[in-house]
């Protein structure tokens, strides 16, 4: 395996299992707050052996509390599992809002826990590139990762698809620190290598405060790596 | 139990319901869903036990557990995680937590820990007398 491939292979892997991981630990949240339903409800039984009558609104709000959580786990299942099919086709034609709401949805807790909000503003009519598909994420997640780090203070990351005529993008916007990240260390080995798999090219503009990233519309048959690691 | 206890959790479904859970059995129970105000809590009350979700907005468990160290050396602090690695559980009581455990938590457990913090409290309490 070239040293390429090996990156693309090795980065892949890192962003699936911190994407998975990060799945867990919402699953997780929601079985603990079910947990404590639960354990309220087996509360008011002990309390009604013991002869204090249970409102019925409060049970009522404990089912609702608990259909809330299972609807969450739902959605949280639903984006795994378009997450893990994700890997099903080396090429695959997608419509790249559906692509960036999904990495949008799973990237949600880390901005989060950078106290950044992610404002998705996706374009009205569907953006169509063939392209691989889970790679085209992971990239779309590293550019957002710098992204972040560099939203500044107003600690909002705007992320646009755009189609002309002659370019398919997406841009990182309102990234008010971007002036002073250290923009020596972006794109990385890592980002540069799933670039030329996905022919794209990462454009770092301080001055408009924005990272555009910018997409072929169709990659078969113009990049030796466009099969891997999937045949 | 009738141990003052400060929860932190920033999913505010959860904080509600054990708190209740808790004040049921005669916790004094506080609560709040960002670490930056357990911080200020923690300065201004004195608590048997803290309860904190590793995984927080803006600050996570190690980060807070030094902030928290580091303005009441004595407070007790049991983290709860949705993922719990050994080096996790090693690092956290590197840093002075009491305990970690594991979400979605048994109730009985933890207040089974939070009486074990206040005894922990107590004796740090008194031995620090004796010093003075």
């Amino acid at each position: 395996m070239d040293d390429k491939l090996e990156t693309i292979g090795e980065t892949g892997l890192q962003f699936f299992g911190k994407m998975t991981a990060s799945i867990s630990h919402e699953i997780k949240n929601v079985l603990a707050i079910i947990n404590e339903n639960a354990g309220l409800l087996e509360d008011f039984t002990r309390m009604a052996d013991g002869g204090v009558a249970i409102e019925p609104e409060r049970l009522k709000a404990l089912a609702q509390a608990v259909m809330k959580q299972i609807s969450r786990a739902d959605t949280i299942v639903k984006n795994m599992n378009r997450f893990a099919h994700s890997t099903d086709e080396s090429l695959k034609t997608v419509d790249l809002n559906d692509t960036l709401e999904l990495v949008v949805v799973l990237s949600n807790r880390f901005a989060s826990m950078r106290s950044v909000t992610l404002e998705p503003k996706l374009q009205q009519s569907p953006v169509k590139i063939k392209t691989s598909l889970f790679f085209l994420m992971n990239l779309i997640w590293l550019c957002l990762d710098f992204a972040i780090d560099a939203a500044g203070d107003g600690k909002i990351v705007e992320l646009a698809t755009q189609k002309t005529d002659t370019e398919t993008q997406i841009c990182f916007r309102r990234l008010g620190g971007l002036a002073q990240a250290p923009l020596d260390t972006f794109p990385t080995e890592r980002e540069q290598s799933l670039l030329g798999l996905l022919k794209a090219e990462v454009i770092v503009s301080p001055e408009n405060n924005e990272i555009v990233l910018k997409l072929a519309g169709d990659i078969e048959g113009i990049n030796k790596y466009n099969s891997f690691p999937f045949t | 139990m009738s141990e003052k206890v400060l929860i932190v959790d920033d999913e505010k479904d959860f904080l509600d319901i054990m708190a209740e859970r808790m004040r049921a059995r005669g916790a004094d129970v506080s609560t709040t869903t960002s670490a930056e105000d357990a911080l200020k809590m923690v300065e201004e009350e004195s608590y048997d036990a803290v309860i904190m979700d590793f995984m927080m907005p803006a600050m996570n468990g190690f980060k807070a557990l030094k902030l928290l160290k580091g303005k009441k050396p004595d407070v007790q602090i049991i983290l709860l995680t949705g993922n719990v690695a050994k080096e996790m559980i090693i690092e956290a009581k590197k840093l002075g937590a009491l305990d970690v455990i594991a979400k979605p938590a048994d109730l009985k457990v933890l207040i089974e820990k939070i009486k074990n913090a206040k005894a922990q409290k107590t004796i740090r309490g008194k031995k620090s007398l004796r010093r003075k």
